[in-house]
């Protein structure tokens, strides 16, 4: 699925309205260069999902660790990893089991690691100017995200 | 429990810290005489353990943290008995790493019979500047700046903080970091930057300020774009002006805030903490706005400002003393902020 979004408040709500579709469980990796807006579309995605103060990039602290009611959003940054050895030292599908969901950015190094989970890479549409264009694709992997894919193309129409 | 009036200048605490990178200890007397501090990168934990060390990850810290204490304990020259009370960050950091620390933590205050006490890492970081000057006079204003924080602390009193502002997205040295690797400039990319800043027009190119007059909170992810858009669209502007104007937007940033705090509560002087505070040109601008203001500008050193046991140590020795030890129970608190700590007291 391909979507474009004209400013990071418009990624922000782009989202927002994928958060719909989350539930507890998920695993969501984002992907795309630095400057893409990995960290708009995690943040998007927290505060819809409830995360209430500033979610901050965990590009150094790796995982960032938010609650918020029934529900507890990792926002984790393999950035700085670049063995698959220490990305299963964080355990991160074992902090999606327990009500939780887990946001990956640079997330490459953790995919042959997860069964489920939906991909979102965002690109910068370099022929816009401004530099406030980007084009995200989204791609799902696993029979969990599988079946969602009708209710994820509705909730993101506003951006295909 | 232990009494308030036999923690003194006599007390001999060992400090434990596991929360990121580093795994550490240091003995430390009296709440600011460091008789040893250990960082594990400093150590050849490889040669003396055997084994794969990598950078980061609980595993390295369950390697590292057997021999890091022994050569604490060692370095300080004193028999482990002599230890009165064993402090250990218990948060904000990656779970599977405090447990490391938390865990040996407990063991040898239960091995050794003596004090538990569960820290603080932010607030250790805010008791690093008293290790190298104990003289410092409350109120304070601390900016704390590393890869993995941004935050302005009023310290009013031991114990009594106040989170005056902190960055909404990226930490500062996150952004050094980031835009070392985009430029090329290598790693880690604070020292990269600096160095290659030397070299640079600071005014060659005006990068965005970002919530310059907008409270005391940071934005530094804007910034970071910025650059990486002006690199795409101009590829013959050199490395070391982009680097220079990049350093000079963010101190820029981190000194007007850290002044206007200390205008705001009134302080005796701004203290700097963290990785970031190694930066040649955010130490020199915050000594020039400090001395215009007629306030006091503390940098400690390197050692002191990046992640430590000693500043552990310290923070344990004025919370036993404030508070008493904490329980055997206290787990690990992943978002911990600095204040309402939350370690359970007795």
């Amino acid at each position: 699925m391909w979507f474009r979004t004209t400013s990071p408040t418009d990624t922000r709500a782009f989202a927002a309205a994928l958060a719909r579709v989350v539930r507890s469980g998920d695993t969501i990796v984002l992907t795309g260069e630095m400057g893409a807006g990995k960290t708009v579309v995690a943040q998007g995605i927290g505060a819809a999902l409830g995360v209430a103060e500033p979610m901050t990039s965990p590009t150094f602290t790796l995982v960032n660790t938010y609650e918020c009611g029934d529900l507890t959003v990792h926002h984790a940054d393999l950035y700085r990893l670049d063995r698959t050895i220490e990305v299963a030292d964080l355990a991160l599908s074992e902090l999606a089991e327990f009500r939780g969901v887990v946001l990956i950015e640079w997330g490459e190094a953790a995919i042959s690691e997860i069964a489920d989970y939906l991909e979102v890479h965002i690109d910068v549409d370099l022929d816009d100017d401004e530099g406030a264009v980007r084009e995200i694709t989204i791609e799902t992997i696993g029979s969990s995200w599988d079946r969602r894919h009708e209710a994820l193309s509705a909730a993101l129409e506003a951006w295909s | 429990m232990m009494p308030a009036d036999v923690v003194g200048p006599d007390t001999v605490i060992l400090g434990i810290e596991t929360s990121c990178d580093e795994t550490a200890a240091a003995v430390v007397m009296g709440g600011n005489d460091v008789v040893s501090s250990v960082v594990s990168s400093q150590i050849d934990v490889h040669a003396e353990f055997g084994g794969v060390v990598p950078e980061v990850a609980s595993r390295a810290h369950l390697e590292s943290i057997n021999p890091v204490v022994r050569r604490a304990i060692t370095d300080a020259g004193i028999d482990e008995r002599r230890i009165d009370a064993i402090a250990c960050t218990v948060g904000p950091g990656l779970i599977g790493a405090l447990l490391v620390g938390v865990s040996s933590a407990k063991a040898l205050a239960l091995a050794w019979d003596v004090p538990f006490v569960g820290v603080n890492h932010l607030e250790a970081h805010l008791y690093a500047s008293f290790l190298e000057d104990p003289s410092l006079e409350f109120p304070l204003v601390v900016l704390l700046v590393s890869g993995g924080h941004t935050m302005l602390v009023e310290m009013r009193g031991h114990g009594e903080y106040q989170l005056l502002g902190r960055t909404i997205d990226d930490a500062a040295g996150e952004a050094f970091d980031k835009v070392a690797r985009y430029l090329d400039l290598g790693y880690p990319g604070g020292p990269a930057i600096d160095r290659a800043a030397a070299a640079g027009d600071p005014e060659a190119v005006r990068f965005p300020r970002a919530m310059m007059d907008d409270g005391l909170n940071f934005s530094f992810s804007g910034l970071k774009t910025s650059v990486v858009n002006f690199v795409r669209k101009h590829p013959d502007v050199q490395s070391v002006d982009i680097a220079a104007s990049f350093q000079h937007a963010v101190s820029d940033v981190l000194v007007h805030k850290a002044m206007k705090a200390a205008r705001q509560v009134g302080a005796t002087g701004v203290v700097l903490g963290g990785g970031v505070a190694a930066n040649t040109q955010l130490r020199a601008d915050l000594q020039t706005a400090c001395a215009e203001a007629g306030i006091g500008a503390f940098l400690p050193s390197r050692e002191m400002c990046t992640d430590n046991a000693a500043m552990i140590a310290a923070a344990g020795w004025h919370r036993l003393r404030a508070l008493g030890p904490s329980r055997l129970d206290t787990g690990a608190f992943p978002s911990m902020p600095l204040v309402d700590t939350g370690i359970a007291d007795g």
